[in-house]
C-alpha cells in the first residue's frame, strides 16, 4: 500500500481524505499548509503520492509543487492540486510548476479514491 | 464505498465559523483604508474554503452563495474590482448569513434562505455592474456547451490512439504506463511502441521521455472518456484520436444496445441517490469541538511519561518491601503527588484558549452599531491573549455583548453632546482582560456620560427598590441597576433594551461563580468589572461534615466561620432564627434539617456557624464539625444521575468517597420551604429558647 501526504489548510477536507484513503489501507501523512508539508517531505520518506490544497496561507499549493520538484526524491512523484471547477488558470500555473494533475472539489470518497488509483503503482 | 460525511461535518463547522470571523475581521480592516494583498487573500482563501467543503459535504446553498462571494473577491484581489464601502457592507452581511446558514445546517434545522436569496441578487447586481467580467463568464459556458454538443454523437467502434509524449512528461510525475494502464481497463487493447527517437546512450537523458505510441483501442468508447484519461498530459503531449466507426447496420444495434445501458445507468443512478437519502434521517448534532496546539498536547504526553516511569518505580519498590526502602517509597511518592499535579494543571491549560476569541466579534459589533447611532466610537482591546477556560468564555459572550451596547448606546455621548461637553468627538469603548489571583478579570469601560446617581435613585425609588429615606453610597446606588426590572433608558432602543435588564447580566455572571461591579463619575465614563472563576472544572473547596456525611463549600462563597454565642441568638424575623453577627442579623440555616439527618438541636450554643455570601446577603449555616481546604474536581450530577436541588455537583475524595458539593441558593430555598413544614415544632424551640 501507499503512503500519501494530503496538504490542506482545512481540517475537515484533510480528516476526510486521511479517513478514505486509510479505509483502502494506504498510509497518510498530513500537512496544514505548504511549509509544513515541504518540511515533512524532507523528513519523510517513501511518501508515494501528494494532494495538496491550492489556497493556504504560508506557503501556497503551487510554490510547494515546485518546491517538492526540487527534491530528488520528489522527481517524479505524482503531485494533484485540490482545485475548484472552471480554475484553469490554477491548474495550468499547477502543470507548470510541476504539477501531476488535479482533483476537481467537491469530490466524494469514490472519486478520490479513483483518482488515487489513477496515479498510485 | 460507502463512507460516512457526517463524522468531518463538525470539524468542517468549527473551521468554517473560524474562517467567517477572519473574513469579518478582514473586512472591518479593509473598511477602516486598511486594504492590503494579504488581507484580501485571506479573506478570499476563506470563502475559497467554504465552498469547497460545503460541496463536499452537500450543504448545497453555501456552495452557490459562496461561488458570488468568491467570484467578487478574486477580483478584487486581482485588482479589477475596487473595494467600495458599498460591497464591503454587502460582503459583510453576506458574512451573517453564511453564519445564519451555516448554524441551521449544524443544528440540521431546514435553513431560511430568503435573506440569502435578497444579498445573492445584491452580490449579482454588484458582479454585473462590471461588463467584461460577466461577459467573460458568458464565453466560458458558451464554449462548454459546444464541446458538449461535439461529443455527444458519436458513436464508435474503437478508437486509432497516437500518444507522443513530449521528452518532459515525466517530469510532472505523470507515467505513460499509467496512462495506457488506464487505457487498457477501457475495453480490448493492442500497444506499439516506437522506440526510434531513442537517442544513442552518451546522448540519452535519463528523467526524457523518448518513447511513443499506438494504439488500437476497441469498444464503444466515448470520446470524453478518453481524453479524461489524457486530461492532465494533454499540453506535454501530441495526441491524436481518431474514431473507427462501425459498417452502417452494425451501428445501429449497437446504438440501441448503448441506449439501453445509458437508462440502466440511470436507474442505477436513482437508486444509488434513494440509497443514500435514508442518511438524512435524525442525523445527531455534530460533536462540539477543540483546538489545542500540539505544544500542550506533547507537554502532556511528556508527564504521562513521567508518571508511567514513577508508576513502574513504584510497583518494583513495592515488590519486594522492606523498611530500608522506605525513604526511596516516600520520594517515590511525592514524585507521583508531583507528576499527578502536574498533569492536572496541563489538562486544565487544554480548555483554556485566549479571550481574543470572545473579543473578536467587537470590532463588527462597534462598526454596525456607531454607524446606526451616528456616533463616533473607537474600540480598544487589551488583554486578548488572556486565557480562560473554553465553557466560560461561551457562558460569558452574552453578558458582554450586552454590556458592550449598554455603553454605545447609553454610555457614550453623540459628536455633537460631547463636543459641547468639551471632550474629543470620538469616544471609545475598551475591553480589558487580565487574570487576578484565582480569577480573570473583563472589565468594560468608556469615557462617555457616566452614570447619574439622581436619575437611578430617583428611578429606583419609583419601582419601590429602595425608600428616600436610605442613604446609599454611590456604589450601592450603580448596584441597582442589576435589580430585576430596573432599567433607566426611557424608551426600550432596540440596540441594548430589547428586554432584557442587567439584571439577567449580573445572574449570568454569577451563575458561573463570578460577580459583577460597576464604577462610574459623572461625565467621564463609566466601568463594568466582571470577575470570574477561571476553571468550572476545578474548585477550591472548603469541607465539612454533617451526620456521618462529608460536604463541600466553594471556599469563595465562606466570609468567615465561627462558634455561636448564646446571648447572639434570636428568633427575630418571622420564625426564622437569626444570629446577631457585629451590627448584621444573618438568618441561620440548619444543614441537618435540610440534610434530613434526624439531629435537631435545641441548643445551638458552641455550634459552628459558617457565614456564606449569598448574593448580596449573608447566610449562616450550621455544620456539626470543620474539615480540611482543598482543590475538588467537580463532576457533575446531571450527566451522572440527575440534577438536584440545593446540590452543584459531586466530588470524589482523596478517601474515594463522594462528597456533594453545596449550591447555596438551592439550599436556602430548601431550608425556608422545611421551615413552613416545620413551623410549629420551630415556634416550640424558639418559644423555649425565650422564655
Amino acid at each position: 500500500m501507499s503512503k500519501v501526504m494530503i496538504v490542506d489548510d482545512m481540517a475537515s477536507m484533510r480528516k476526510m481524505v486521511t479517513f478514505t484513503l486509510e479505509s483502502e489501507g494506504h498510509e497518510v501523512i498530513e500537512a496544514d499548509d505548504g511549509d509544513v508539508a515541504l518540511e515533512l517531505a524532507k523528513q519523510q520518506s517513501g511518501i508515494n503520492l501528494v494532494i495538496t490544497d491550492v489556497n493556504m496561507p504560508n506557503m501556497d499549493g503551487i510554490t510547494l509543487v515546485a518546491e517538492l520538484r526540487k527534491l530528488p526524491a520528489f522527481k517524479f512523484t505524482p503531485i494533484l492540486l485540490l482545485t475548484t471547477e472552471g480554475a484553469k488558470e490554477k491548474k495550468m500555473q499547477g502543470k507548470a510548476a510541476g504539477a501531476t494533475g488535479w482533483l476537481v472539489k467537491p469530490f466524494d470518497p469514490d472519486k478520490l479514491l479513483a483518482t488515487a488509483r489513477k496515479v498510485l503503482r | 464505498m460507502a463512507i460516512d460525511l457526517e463524522q468531518f461535518k463538525g470539524i468542517f463547522f468549527e473551521e468554517s465559523f473560524e474562517g467567517l470571523d477572519a473574513m469579518e475581521s478582514g473586512l472591518l480592516e479593509m473598511n477602516e483604508g486598511g486594504t492590503n494583498l494579504e488581507t484580501v487573500n485571506t479573506i478570499f482563501r476563506a470563502a475559497h474554503s467554504i465552498k469547497g467543503g460545503s460541496g463536499t459535504f452537500g450543504l448545497g446553498p453555501i456552495t452557490s452563495f459562496t461561488h458570488i462571494m468568491e467570484g467578487l473577491l478574486d477580483e478584487m484581489r486581482e485588482g479589477k474590482r475596487e473595494a467600495t464601502p458599498e460591497i464591503i457592507n454587502v460582503l459583510l452581511e453576506s458574512v451573517d448569513v453564511l453564519r445564519e446558514l451555516m448554524t441551521a445546517f449544524q443544528n440540521n434545522e431546514d435553513p431560511d434562505v430568503s435573506h440569502m436569496e435578497d444579498l445573492q441578487k445584491q452580490l449579482a447586481v454588484i458582479r454585473d455592474s462590471d461588463a467584461v467580467s460577466s461577459a467573460e463568464i458568458n464565453q466560458d459556458s458558451d464554449s462548454q456547451n459546444s464541446d458538449e454538443s461535439d461529443e455527444k454523437e458519436t458513436t464508435v467502434e474503437g478508437w486509432n490512439i497516437s500518444f507522443h509524449p513530449h521528452e518532459g512528461l515525466l517530469k510532472t510525475g505523470n507515467d505513460p504506463a499509467l496512462i495506457l494502464r488506464e487505457l487498457s481497463e477501457l475495453g480490448e487493447i493492442t500497444i506499439e511502441v516506437d522506440d526510434s527517437h531513442l537517442p544513442p546512450l552518451p546522448d540519452m537523458d535519463p528523467e526524457a521521455c523518448y518513447l511513443s505510441w499506438e494504439i488500437h483501442l476497441k469498444g464503444a468508447i466515448e470520446q470524453d472518456q478518453i481524453t479524461e484519461i489524457f486530461e492532465w498530459v494533454e499540453d506535454d503531449c501530441d495526441l491524436e484520436l481518431v474514431p473507427i466507426y462501425p459498417a452502417r447496420n452494425k451501428s445501429d444495434r449497437r446504438d440501441q444496445d448503448r441506449r439501453v445501458a445509458t437508462s440502466d445507468d440511470r436507474r442505477q443512478e436513482n437508486r444509488r441517490q434513494e440509497a443514500r437519502r435514508p442518511s438524512d434521517k435524525a442525523p445527531s448534532k455534530p460533536a462540539t469541538t477543540i483546538r489545542v496546539g500540539t505544544d500542550r498536547i506533547d507537554a502532556i504526553i511528556d508527564m504521562v511519561g513521567e508518571l508511567v516511569i514513577t508508576q513502574s518505580m513504584l510497583s518494583q519498590l513495592g515488590e519486594d518491601f522492606d523498611m530500608s526502602k522506605l525513604e526511596r517509597l516516600r520520594d517515590g511518592l511525592e514524585d507521583l503527588e508531583r507528576n499527578s499535579r502536574d498533569l492536572q494543571e496541563n489538562i486544565m491549560r487544554i480548555r483554556m484558549q485566549p479571550i481574543s476569541f470572545a473579543f473578536n466579534r467587537f470590532p463588527r459589533v462597534v462598526h454596525d452599531l456607531s454607524q446606526k447611532l451616528g456616533k463616533k466610537i473607537r474600540l480598544e482591546l487589551v488583554g486578548e491573549e488572556t486565557e480562560m477556560d473554553k465553557t466560560v468564555m461561551e457562558k460569558i459572550n452574552d453578558p458582554l455583548v450586552h454590556l458592550v451596547r449598554n455603553c454605545l448606546d447609553h454610555g457614550l455621548e453623540t459628536p455633537e453632546e460631547r463636543i459641547a461637553a468639551g471632550k474629543d468627538d470620538e469616544g471609545y469603548v475598551r475591553l480589558n482582560a487580565f487574570h487576578q489571583g484565582g480569577n480573570i478579570v473583563v472589565e468594560v469601560s468608556d469615557d462617555g456620560r457616566g452614570l447619574s446617581r439622581e436619575k437611578i435613585l430617583g428611578k429606583a425609588i419609583e419601582k419601590g427598590l429602595v425608600k428616600e429615606t436610605d442613604v446609599l453610597t454611590d456604589e450601592a446606588v450603580f448596584m441597582l441597576l442589576f435589580e430585576a426590572g430596573f432599567s433607566t433608558a426611557e424608551q426600550l432602543s432596540d440596540i441594548s433594551g430589547r428586554g432584557v435588564g442587567l439584571d439577567v447580566v449580573r445572574r449570568n455572571i454569577e451563575s458561573l461563580g463570578g460577580g459583577v461591579e460597576v464604577q462610574s463619575t459623572f461625565g467621564e465614563g463609566s466601568a463594568f468589572t466582571i470577575r470570574l472563576p477561571l476553571t468550572l472544572a476545578v474548585l477550591d473547596g472548603q469541607l465539612f461534615r454533617i451526620g456521618g456525611d462529608t460536604y463541600v463549600l466553594p471556599l469563595a462563597s465562606i466570609v468567615e466561620s465561627l462558634q455561636i454565642q448564646r446571648d447572639s441568638l434570636g428568633g427575630v424575623a418571622g420564625d426564622a432564627e437569626v444570629y446577631r453577627l457585629r451590627e448584621e442579623y444573618i438568618p441561620i440555616v440548619r444543614l441537618s434539617d435540610v440534610f434530613s439527618t434526624g439531629e435537631h438541636l435545641d441548643d445551638l450554643e458552641n455550634s459552628l456557624l459558617v457565614v456564606v455570601e449569598w448574593g448580596e446577603k449573608h447566610i449562616g449555616l450550621l455544620v456539626d464539625e470543620l474539615l480540611g481546604q482543598q482543590q475538588v474536581v467537580i463532576k457533575s450530577l446531571e450527566t451522572n444521575y440527575e440534577r438536584v436541588r440545593g446540590i452543584s455537583g459531586a466530588t470524589i475524595l482523596g478517601d474515594g468517597t463522594v462528597s456533594l458539593i453545596l449550591d447555596i441558593s438551592g439550599l436556602v430555598e430548601i431550608s425556608y420551604s422545611i421551615r413552613d413544614a416545620l413551623k410549629p415544632r420551630l415556634a416550640a424551640v424558639n418559644g423555649r429558647s425565650l422564655a
